[in-house]
């Protein structure tokens, strides 16, 4: 009997598992499918076709300035990140833990959300000038307000009663937020962080466009002012992949945490 | 009045009060930034003058056209991923990871196809939007509960009559979140296409008195557009506290 159940079990997990993956390969297709099909319509100089893009972001890889914009906008992008993540984890724990700074605060941030920040590049370039810093700002106020609302939402879902044994141990608010809040509020940290993550990379890339002569966004926006579609195509073609694939990560991140939590 | 908001009130009279003395006192490079008093007699100079009015309908009409086109194709969307559950499995993956790629790099393809006029921009603003809008009406939809739904087909409603009776009315506070990032998301794209490449509207001309270094009109233009985003999102926010309140008095 166990071992019927067991082999039946067996069965299903590797047909999901298959089923997934044909998910996959059917959404590759059909995107590919639209794609060639939107490219034949508009025609190719418009629209370039997807093999003719592939092709385009390998001769981009292989240039040897490649390297040197990638480096750039990793830079800025993973300091910009780094800044978002601490920044908001923290912020949104103080302000989860302390119910009035948290209804002061939380209006003020979705405003701040939901404004158009690109409107808000002439302020950050005349204060940090063109360059490194200005990037990073761009990609930190993009990113961190996320990341804030979560961590804050999930602190203040977590159960009464562990903020009073931390009050029964006396523990500091330091060892409180360290040993109690952030593991209670990590699965909704990792969502924030999935959401950040992308706004950060969008925020890091918009600077790049306006505020630097240098990375992938600097690149784009030559491309753009060239009216050289293939590039274009072929750059948003490796944001996409690089996007998706840290997205999914996270996402099967947050996944694990959610069952075993 | 609540301490909460009376505490935000006071934050903000005070962010505003610090910016004015540290520009007054040039604390901060006056150059760059100006005091918010002038921003403010900068704002009401532009709107006196008219010499902007156009650009800002032309901005704000777009921006509505786009939220209205993005909330009912959004709406379709999402009603459509709700009824076929195989074509959401497999395009989950993608509404999970499109908010990561910066969508308006596709902006000049967009000018090739319609001309640069603002169709480009209503275009981007909807493919900007139109995500949001349907995984928050797929997500209302789960939540609808499944005897209501019986209860529909019970009653032999027809597809359109289910939707209009029962379905959106049970998944209103959802779709009424993917409303309000329709707009929100609208307006970012709209006025971030105009500031790339444009040659009218808010974005643009906010682009262009900066490259003039006429602070005064890029620091009234900046004011008026936060003005403009922030009164919109306020009066959504009441509408929809005001719908959580009709409903819950409905549900007692």
């Amino acid at each position: 009997m166990s071992t019927v159940t067991s082999t039946t079990a067996r069965e299903l997990g590797t047909s999901r598992a298959s089923r997934s993956w044909s998910d996959g390969v059917i959404l590759v297709l059909a995107l590919l499918a639209l794609w060639q099909l939107c490219s034949w319509l508009a025609g190719p100089e418009i629209l370039p076709t997807p093999w003719r893009t592939a092709v385009k972001a390998l001769k981009i890889v292989r240039d040897e300035d490649f390297p040197q914009s990638l480096e750039a906008t990793g830079i800025a992008f993973i300091a910009a990140l780094v800044i978002s993540a601490v920044g908001g984890v923290s912020l949104g724990l103080v302000l989860g833990a302390r119910r009035l700074a948290g209804d002061v605060m939380e209006p003020l941030l979705m405003a701040f959300y939901a404004l158009p920040k690109i409107t808000l590049y002439p302020v950050v370039l005349l204060m940090f000038g063109l360059g490194l810093s200005a990037k990073v700002t761009f990609g930190v106020i993009h990113g961190i307000i996320p990341i804030t609302v979560f961590t804050m939402g999930a602190v203040r879902n977590m159960p009464i009663v562990y903020a009073r044994t931390a009050l029964a141990y006396r523990l500091t608010p330091l060892d409180f937020a360290r040993y109690v809040m952030l593991p209670a509020a990590v699965p909704e940290v990792v969502a924030g962080l999935r959401i950040g993550f992308s706004l950060t990379l969008l925020g890091t890339l918009i600077g790049e466009m306006f505020a630097s002569q240098s990375g992938i966004g600097h690149m784009l926006m030559i491309a753009m002012a060239r009216n050289d579609t293939e590039t274009i195509m072929a750059l948003a073609l490796m944001l996409f992949l690089f996007a998706t694939g840290v997205n999914l990560l996270l996402l099967r991140w947050h996944h694990r945490l959610a069952k075993t939590g | 009045m609540n301490l909460a908001t009376r505490w935000r009130l006071a934050l903000m009279v005070a962010f505003v009060l610090t910016l004015e003395l540290a520009s007054r006192l040039a604390w901060i490079d006056p150059v760059s930034f100006i005091p918010p008093s002038r921003m403010v007699v900068g704002a009401w100079q532009l709107l006196r003058s008219g010499d902007y009015t156009d650009d800002i309908l032309l901005t704000l009409s777009s921006a509505a056209l786009a939220v209205v086109m993005a909330v009912v194709a959004g709406f379709a969307f999402g009603v459509a991923l709700y009824k076929l559950p195989r074509v959401r499995r497999v395009l989950d993956p993608l509404l999970m990871s499109y908010y990561a790629v910066p969508i308006f790099v596709i902006y000049p393809i967009l000018i090739v196809l319609m001309g640069l006029n603002r169709w480009p921009l209503i275009s981007l603003g909807v493919l900007f939007a139109i995500v949001a809008m349907a995984v928050n009406t797929l997500n209302g939809l789960e939540r609808v509960p499944r005897v209501m739904l019986r209860t529909a087909r019970a009653l032999r409603m027809s597809p359109l009559a289910e939707i209009r009776l029962i379905t959106l009315p049970a998944s209103l506070p959802f779709v009424f979140t993917g409303i309000k990032l329709s707009v929100v998301y609208a307006f970012i794209a709209i006025v971030a296409g105009e500031f790339v490449l444009s040659g009218s509207g808010f974005g643009y001309r906010i682009a262009f008195a900066y490259n003039n270094f006429d602070n005064p009109s890029m620091y009234g233009l900046m004011l008026l557009l936060l003005l403009f985003v922030g009164t919109l999102n306020m009066l959504l926010h009441m509408a929809e506290a005001r719908l959580y309140r009709r409903m819950s008095r409905a549900a007692t």
